[in-house]
C-alpha cells in the first residue's frame, strides 16, 4: 500500500516538476550543450552561408583566445568590475535597506518606491541622463566635485575614469533590487535582540556586527553570489556608455564576446569565450560557497 | 457568465497571446523595403518625393539604420532571412555581402549605370567577374591642410611627391613653434597608413587573397615612411581618443595637415571661426612620384539575392542615380555624387576644396577585396602602432603582419582550396 503510495507520489510530483523541468531541458541545456559544440567548431560567415564550410577545430577557439591579448584586456577589465563593483554594490545596497527599514525614518514606503525606482527604469534611458551627469564639461558630477576644488574630469573619455564611471552607474541602476532582499532578510531579524544587545550595551557598529549581520548571512551570500553573476555579465552598461572604450579599457567578457560573435560573427570563437565565462562564474560560486559554509552563514 | 477574478486574470494572462493573431492577416502588397543609413536615410524620401516613377509602380518603404549598427544588422538580416528588398551597403562591405551569397549581382540590363563613374569604386565592387552593386555616393580620403602656415613655410599647398612633401614638413614643424607638429596620423587609426600603402602600390594581399603581401618591398616603403614621420617628430605618437576635438586642435595650429574624407568640409565649415574660414584648403594625397593613391568609399546600391529578379527594384535603383536626382540627392546631404556629370552641374568640379576629391579618385585604387580585410587592417595597425612606439623595426614589423594576416586568412585559403571562395 505505502509502495504504491510512494510511486503514485512520484510520479505525481514528476508530473508537476515536468514543465518546469521541459523548460530547463529546451531553453537552457540544449542551448549550453549546442554552445559547447560551437566553440569547438569554426562557425563564421562562410558556415553562415553555407553549413557545409563548417569544420570542427577541436580546442583551436580556446588557444587562440589564450593568444588574445584583447580576450586578456577583457578578462582583467571584468575582474576588476567583479573585485570592486561587488562589495560596492553590496555595501551601498546593504546601507540603502537599512536606511529604509530604521524607525526613525519617515514617509518610508516613499523612500522605498524612490530608491527601488532606478532598478526598473529603463536601462537606455538612464544611460543617457547618466551621459550627461558624468559629461566633462556641463556634467553635475563634475560641478559638484567642482565645489571641493576638483578639477573635472573627463568621465567617458579617459582610459582610467571610464571604470569608475561606469560602476557608479552600474552601482545607483542594481542597487535598488538586492536592497529589496536585504529588506526582506533584515525584517525578520527578531527586534529582542537588538534591543537586548542595546540595554547590555552595545553601540550601533557592534549591534550590527554580531546581531543583524549575522542573522541576515545566508542573504549576504546570496546578494554576492548573485552580484558577482551580474558583474562577469556586464554587458549593457558599457555598449550604451562607452562602446567599450576609451582604448579599450571597458571592453568587459561579455562585450568581447558579442564583439567576436556578432560584429566579427566568429560564433565559434565567441562561444568559446560563453564556455570559459560559465567555468569563471561557477569557480567563483563556488568558491563562495565554500567560505559561506565554512563561515557558518548556510 | 460571471466576470470572477479568476477569469479576469486569465484573460488579462493572455493578452500577451493577441500579437500571434496578426499572423493571421493578409500579407500587404509586396513593396520595396530599402534599409539606408544616416543622413541618407533621412533625405531619402525627400528624393522620393520629386522622383517620377511609372503608375502602378510599387510603394517604397525606408527604414533607417544607425550607422554604428548598419553592419552587424545586414549579417543579422541575412542570417535570420529577413533582409529587405533594397539595401545601401558601405563599398567596403560589399565583398563580405557577396562571398556569404546575401546581394545578387547586377544584372547586364542595368550595366549602363555604371558609365560615367568613377572606375576605382565601381572596381571595389567588382568581384569575381561581376558587379555587386551600384555606387550611389562617393568618398575617398585626402589631406586637409593650413593654407597660411605652409604658406609661412614656403609652400602654396603640400607638395605631391613623398620627399619634397616631408620636407615641406619639416619646414612647416620648424616654424609651427614649441610643442606644435606639422601632420596628425593617429596611431589607432588604420586609414592613413593604408593610404601610403596605396600610394606605393603595396598589393597588400597575394595568391588571390589568400596571404599577406605585407613582406614586398612596396608595402615595407610605405611602413618605412609612416615610421620616420614619427621618428623624426613630424606627427605626434598620438592615438585619436587622445585629440578631443580634432578641429580646435587644427585651428590652434597643433598640427598643419591631417588625412579625412568630404565629411570634414562641413565640420570644417560649421566649427571653426569665420576668420579661419579662408585658412585651410585640401590637396591630393603624396605618392613616392607624384601624386598618390587612396581607397575608394562611399556606398553602394545593392539588391538581396532572394530579390535578384525584382525588376522594381532595379528600376527604382535606376532612378536614384538619374542625375536630376543625383543632384537633388547631393543638394539635401552633402554626399559626393557617384556620377562624373553630376560633378559639374552641381558646381563640385570647380569648387576649389571639392575638386581635389575628384582628382584623388581619379588616382583611388580599390583595397583587397576579402571579408577578412577589416580584421587584417586592424590588427595591421596594432602591429604598426607598436613599431612607431619602438617595438618593432620596419622588417620585423611587416612579417608580424603577414603572420596575423595569414592567420585571419587560414578559412580562405582553405576555401579557396575547396574551390568556394569567391
Amino acid at each position: 500500500m505505502t509502495g504504491l503510495r510512494r510511486t503514485e507520489e512520484a510520479r505525481a510530483g514528476w508530473a508537476m516538476t515536468g514543465p518546469a523541468l521541459a523548460a530547463i531541458l529546451v531553453f537552457f541545456v540544449l542551448p549550453a550543450a549546442a554552445s559547447l559544440f560551437l566553440s569547438f567548431t569554426d562557425f563564421d560567415i562562410y558556415a553562415l552561408a553555407d553549413i557545409g564550410n563548417l569544420r570542427f577545430v577541436g580546442l583551436q577557439n580556446y588557444q587562440r583566445l589564450v593568444e588574445n591579448p584583447l580576450f586578456w584586456k577583457a578578462m582583467t577589465n571584468t575582474l576588476l568590475f567583479v573585485a570592486i563593483g561587488t562589495p560596492f554594490v553590496v555595501l551601498l545596497s546593504l546601507f540603502a535597506a537599512m536606511l529604509v527599514n530604521s524607525r526613525w525614518l519617515r514617509w518610508r514606503p516613499v523612500w522605498r518606491v524612490a530608491l527601488f525606482a532606478p532598478y526598473v527604469t529603463t536601462l537606455v534611458a538612464t544611460a543617457v541622463v547618466w551621459r550627461y551627469l558624468l559629461h566633462t564639461r556641463y556634467g553635475l558630477v563634475n560641478y559638484l566635485l567642482s565645489l571641493f576644488g576638483i578639477a573635472p574630469i573627463d568621465w567617458l573619455g579617459s582610459p582610467t575614469a571610464s571604470l569608475p564611471a561606469i560602476l557608479l552607474f552600474v552601482g545607483w541602476k542594481t542597487f535598488g533590487y538586492n536592497m529589496i532582499i536585504f529588506l526582506a532578510a533584515l525584517q525578520t531579524v527578531p527586534r529582542e535582540l537588538d534591543e537586548a544587545a542595546r540595554i547590555d550595551g552595545a553601540g550601533w557598529l557592534a549591534r550590527l556586527r554580531h546581531v543583524t549581520l549575522p542573522a541576515i548571512a545566508p542573504t549576504v551570500l546570496l546578494v554576492s553570489v548573485l552580484t558577482v553573476a551580474a558583474m562577469f555579465q556586464l554587458f549593457a552598461e558599457p555598449y550604451v556608455m562607452t562602446q567599450g572604450g576609451p582604448a579599450q579599457s571597458t571592453v568587459t567578457i561579455l562585450y568581447f564576446m558579442y564583439e567576436e560573435g556578432f560584429k566579427w560573427w566568429n560564433l565559434g570563437s565567441g562561444a568559446a569565450v560563453a564556455f570559459l565565462l560559465f567555468l569563471c562564474i561557477l569557480a567563483v560560486t563556488l568558491v563562495q560557497l565554500r567560505l559561506a559554509k565554512r563561515g557558518g552563514a548556510i | 457568465m460571471d466576470l470572477t477574478r479568476r477569469r479576469v486574470t486569465g484573460a488579462l494572462a493572455a493578452l500577451p497571446l493577441l500579437p500571434a493573431l496578426g499572423a493571421c492577416a493578409p500579407r500587404g502588397d509586396a513593396g520595396l523595403t530599402v534599409w539606408a543609413m544616416g543622413n541618407e536615410a533621412a533625405s531619402l524620401p525627400d528624393v522620393l518625393k520629386d522622383m517620377k516613377r511609372p503608375a502602378g509602380a510599387p510603394r517604397v518603404t525606408i527604414q533607417p539604420l544607425p550607422w554604428t549598427a548598419a553592419h552587424e544588422k545586414l549579417l543579422t538580416g541575412f542570417a535570420g532571412g529577413s533582409l529587405p528588398v533594397i539595401g545601401q551597403v558601405g563599398n567596403s562591405w560589399i565583398a563580405e555581402m557577396a562571398a556569404i551569397g546575401a546581394i545578387a549581382p547586377v544584372p547586364a540590363a542595368v550595366h549602363g549605370l555604371l558609365d560615367d563613374q568613377f572606375a576605382a569604386v565601381v572596381d571595389t565592387n567588382r568581384i569575381a567577374g561581376q558587379v555587386w552593386g551600384i555606387p550611389w555616393y562617393v568618398d575617398t580620403r585626402l589631406q586637409y591642410y593650413r593654407r597660411d602656415l605652409f604658406a609661412r613655410a614656403g609652400y602654396a599647398a603640400p607638395p605631391s611627391d613623398w620627399a619634397e612633401w616631408k620636407r615641406a614638413l619639416r619646414k612647416v614643424k620648424a616654424t609651427a613653434g614649441n610643442g606644435n607638429y606639422a601632420a596628425l596620423l593617429p596611431v589607432n587609426e588604420y586609414e592613413q597608413l593604408t593610404t601610403l600603402a596605396l600610394s606605393a602600390g603595396a598589393r597588400l594581399l597575394r595568391d588571390d587573397g589568400g596571404r599577406g603581401a605585407f613582406s614586398d618591398p612596396e608595402f615595407k616603403a610605405a611602413l618605412a615612411f609612416y615610421k620616420s614621420l614619427f621618428d623624426e617628430g613630424l606627427a605626434p605618437i598620438v592615438s585619436s581618443a587622445q585629440i578631443s576635438n580634432v578641429w580646435n586642435e587644427f585651428a590652434r595650429g597643433y598640427f598643419s595637415l591631417f588625412l579625412s574624407g568630404p565629411w570634414t568640409i562641413g565640420d570644417l565649415g560649421t566649427r571653426l571661426a569665420p576668420a579661419m574660414q579662408d585658412k585651410w584648403g585640401t590637396a591630393p594625397n603624396p605618392g613616392p612620384a607624384g601624386i598618390g593613391s587612396a581607397a575608394p568609399g562611399g556606398s553602394s546600391l545593392v539588391v538581396f539575392a532572394d530579390h535578384r529578379g525584382n525588376r522594381a527594384a532595379w528600376d527604382l535603383i535606376a532612378r536614384l542615380l538619374t542625375p536630376d536626382a543625383q543632384l537633388h540627392f547631393n543638394a539635401l546631404t552633402g554626399d559626393l555624387p557617384a556620377r562624373r556629370s553630376v560633378w559639374a552641374r552641381a558646381g563640385l568640379a570647380t569648387d576649389p576644396v571639392v575638386a581635389p576629391f575628384a582628382t584623388q579618385l581619379d588616382h583611388a585604387t580599390a583595397l583587397p577585396k576579402v571579408p577578412e580585410w577589416e580584421r587584417i587592417v586592424t590588427e595591421m595597425q596594432i602591429v604598426a602602432e607598436r613599431m612607431v612606439r619602438g617595438q618593432y623595426g620596419v622588417d620585423e614589423a611587416a612579417r608580424e603582419i603577414d603572420v596575423r594576416a595569414d592567420r585571419l586568412l587560414e578559412k580562405r585559403r582553405w576555401m579557396l582550396d575547396k574551390g568556394r571562395a569567391l
